[in-house]
């Protein structure tokens, strides 16, 4: 790591202000505190989010249920409500590295990072979550860009994510398995508006599977998923897998979660 | 676990250096730095290794980090710390196993093996490392009779260099190496013949020793049909059908794989050793220093970096001289202490520093059965010890180790005419032969063809290592090995890019290094047939779990693909590789 100086903001508005005047903000540090150590970013300044108690939190609004941007993985895979209301969230949570990483990362991190495997991302396109920021609200189909790269705007952070309940939904995560990253997860849920197919883990960033939502839309089984095919193109191919495989991968995830949900 | 750390020093006042290095064998470290690097006087330099975490081969070979500091140490006049970070370890402690080969067996129509002829090409990287080439010859191409009678063994090795990190040795060194090949071969040799993997082994089982193979090792001992009896029992094999079909019943595939090594450590016979090439001798050293209040120091050659010596060689000293545990303290790692040691690695210190110890025991016990024999006015031939008590024959007359201890340093009623004062010896061992730990080893798994997902299900090691001092060490080492070992089968690997020589797999995101959760509970047991060649019959268990269960969680992957018509398949049994495997099968 090379010298930088940190500071601690107890409010939402003056984290904004630094954020604004240049510092970085650290939420779990999973990431960012890793890729420091490793020389591959070098902030002068960190805003620690830790103390700001206004963007921790879980709560029922309507239909919806919020969660603080600050709020741990643990947090979420144990939160009660979450567990009744969106169970395939709380799976999400609780499978998202290891004990040590769910203990400190944050959901907000986790979407402002936008890692191309990351799983938090799959649960919000495909739940239709909205992105509540310090500026506005931007929806999850709005929201993620491509690799590490969002909607924000420099100086905007997140506060919360709202998630509208589903019927019903499922989350099937395969992992790489050096990382436990997702080498492909797939989120399906059903949904007022119909079903959405999230996939992470495959693409340069997650994406919707039309084809698969098609299908499943008109007969919602696993054989439904399994007729349709996969296009390999555009997905990754890397050290621990083809994007052949990677799309058998999508398939065959998409199948169980459909046979998850059916019970 | 612990990356490489060191600290070197040097006092202008004393004209001595010191490097506390993390380093499974200091002498050696401090000849080879001395002799032949940096060319200084042996006896002004010390080197200390007494707290490592973990080795397994990784930190015996002297690095340069070790000899910078030392020389830039005097330069500068300052001590210097270097501390490795991870990554820098995945780019420079020395590397394990990267071999390519090519086997052929002949076999008569029973499946009695004729004869074997193997190529290999081994890698040893950009620069040779401090064991390096004896690891794809001495270590491996020996081992390649494995448990087996078969008259003709030919075996070619290439060595390379290239643009890899240096490989040497890593646990098991060579002989998992060995294992895999053989071990892959006969069961490929049962298949082809329509045998099944234990019956294929069964009927080429050594019988008597001890047993002379062509490729140099003589085995002394062992008892092979009992290791494979035994795992097949604890395997429950006789239930592996029935657990078949309820696999397929969930549409999954099961197979089951075994692996009976051998290996050869406890090294080694100097002469041997020389015989072969190496250019050290691998004896080893023992000091035993019995204090005058009755403790005792022994100072060990061996080095402990895990594997519980302190526990071990404690627990051998005590029972020896009847006094508690705790009155015995365990010292190693230290130039300055230790009088020589060729360092712990190839599963050698309870077989060699052990032996060494009981050596130097026999001087003590000598020893002190003359002065027992002074005090209790008898002659030396009629003085027993047993139970921390010296006795005469026939008679009631006892004296206690204390007390001939403490008689050692204050010699007032002491045979000084014939016998120096205290008690303190040395010995130095080295071993008659090689050991031979063997087993079977018998893997079951479940593959999910939809995912190439590879389950371990269950995993049985039956070992004989001979005398097992202590059995929760010996447990332990079992598991850590069979860890390694189904870890390198199911995920490990060091990938390079092509284009640019870049080490791929940098670090734990992409090296996938196995955790507790990618294993069952394993079914150990044990057989033994004492080792004929050391005082305490042991063969050492550190390496053993690792050399054999690469195989036989591959054979069982094999056996599981089998019906697909897979019937080739290299490490790691990754689930896209397992995947990609079956889809070429099937097209």
């Amino acid at each position: 790591m090379y010298p930088f100086t940190l500071d601690r903001p107890a409010t939402i508005a003056d984290a904004a202000a630094l954020s604004a005047a240049g510092a970085t903000v650290l939420a779990g540090g999973q990431t960012l505190l890793a890729s420091m150590k490793l020389r591959l970013s070098n902030p002068g300044h960190l805003a620690d989010l830790a103390g700001i108690k206004e963007l921790s939190g879980i709560k029922r609004e309507g239909n919806a249920i919020v969660i603080g941007a600050m709020t741990r993985h643990r947090d979420v895979a144990t939160s009660t409500d979450v567990q009744a209301l969106i169970p395939a969230l709380a799976e999400l949570a609780a499978h998202i590295g290891d004990k040590q990483v769910r203990a400190m990362g944050t959901i907000g991190g986790s979407v402002a990072n936008n890692d191309p495997a990351a799983c938090y991302p799959s649960a919000l396109l495909a739940l239709g979550a909205t992105v509540h920021t310090t500026q506005r609200t931007i929806a999850a189909a709005d929201f993620f860009q491509g690799m590490f790269a969002t909607a924000l705007n420099a100086g905007e952070l997140i506060t919360a994510v709202a998630f509208p309940v589903p019927k019903r939904a499922a989350y099937m995560k395969f992992n790489q398995p050096a990382s436990r990253f997702a080498l492909v997860g797939v989120f399906v849920a059903q949904t007022g508006d119909g079903v959405r197919v999230a996939v992470t883990g495959a693409a340069n960033g997650v994406f919707r599977h039309k084809g698969l939502e098609e299908a499943l839309s008109k007969s919602f089984t696993a054989q439904s998923a399994a007729a349709v095919p996969i296009d390999a193109t555009d997905l990754n191919h890397d050290i621990h897998a083809s994007a052949a495989y990677r799309a058998n991968l999508i398939s065959v995830q998409t199948q169980r979660a459909v046979a998850k949900m059916l019970g | 676990m612990e990356p490489r750390a060191a600290i070197g020093s040097y006092s202008r006042a004393t004209e001595e250096y010191t490097l506390y290095v993390a380093n499974q064998n200091p002498h050696v470290e401090r000849l080879l730095m001395t002799a032949f690097v940096l060319s200084l006087p042996e006896h002004k330099v010390r080197v200390i290794a007494p707290d490592v975490g973990g080795g397994f081969g990784s930190k015996i070979y002297l690095y340069a980090e070790d000899v910078a500091l030392t020389w830039a140490s005097k330069q500068v006049n300052r001590s210097i710390k270097w501390t490795c970070e991870r990554s820098e370890s995945f780019l420079t402690d020395a590397h394990g196993r990267d071999h390519s080969s090519h086997a052929e067996m002949a076999m008569d129509k029973d499946g009695k093996f004729l004869a074997m002829r193997v190529h290999t090409d081994a890698n040893l990287g950009a620069y040779l490392s401090t064991f390096s080439t004896c690891v794809p010859t001495i270590l491996y191409a020996t081992l390649l009779a494995g448990q087996y009678t078969c008259p003709q063994i030919y075996v070619e090795v290439d060595a390379w260099f290239t643009n890899t990190v240096p490989v040497d040795a890593y646990r098991g060194a060579g002989r998992p190496e060995a294992t895999y090949l053989l071990e892959r071969l006969v069961s490929r040799c049962g298949w082809e013949l329509g045998l099944s993997q234990d019956e294929i082994r069964k009927r080429n089982f050594i019988n008597s020793w001890p047993y002379q193979t062509p490729v140099a090792l003589q085995y002394d001992i062992g008892d092979y049909r009992a290791c494979m009896n035994k795992a097949q029992a604890l395997a429950d094999v006789a239930g592996f059908a029935s657990r078949k079909s309820a696999s397929a019943a969930k549409g999954l595939l099961r197979g089951v794989g075994y692996s009976s090594y051998i290996e050869a450590c406890g090294i080694a016979p100097s002469n041997i050793a020389g015989a072969l090439g190496a250019r050290a001798g691998l004896f080893e050293c023992g000091e035993i220093r019995v204090h005058p209040t009755g403790s005792v120091t022994v100072f060990t050659g061996s080095h402990s970096h895990g594997q519980g010596h302190e526990t071990t060689f404690a627990q051998v000293v005590a029972a020896r001289l009847g006094i508690a545990v705790d009155a015995v303290d365990v010292v190693h790692g230290d130039t300055g202490r230790v009088p020589f040691g060729m360092g712990t690695y190839g599963s050698r210190s309870i077989s060699v520093g052990g032996a060494a110890i009981m050596k130097a025991l026999d001087k003590i016990e000598t020893k002190a059965k003359k002065i027992a024999a002074h005090l209790m006015e008898s002659s030396d031939a009629d003085v027993e010890f047993a139970n921390g008590e010296f006795t005469v024959k026939g008679t009631d007359k006892k004296v206690t180790f204390g007390q001939v201890a403490l008689t050692a340093y204050v010699p007032h009623n002491y045979p000084l005419d014939k016998l120096e004062p205290g008690l303190n010896e040395t010995a130095f061992y080295d071993p008659t032969n090689f050991t031979f730990p063997a087993g079977t080893y018998i893997c079951e798994v479940e593959v999910d063809p939809a995912t190439g997902k590879t389950r371990v299900d269950r995993f049985t090691a039956v070992d004989d290592f001979g005398t097992i001092i202590n059995p929760m060490i010996v447990e332990g080492q079992v598991h850590g090995g069979l860890v390694q070992g189904i870890g390198q089968a199911l995920m490990e690997n060091c990938v390079y890019d092509r284009e640019s020589g870049q080490l791929l797999t940098g670090s734990f995101m992409d090296y996938a290094m196995p955790r507790a959760d990618d294993f069952p509970e394993f079914k150990i047991g044990t057989v033994c047939t004492p080792c004929t060649h050391n005082p305490l019959g042991t063969k050492g268990c550190g390496e053993a779990g690792a050399i054999g269960s690469p195989p036989a969680v591959i054979n069982a992957v094999l056996d599981a693909l089998h019906a697909i018509g897979v019937k080739e398949f290299d490490m790691p049994a990754s689930s896209s590789r397992v995947w990609e495997a079956i889809q070429a099968a099937k097209a």
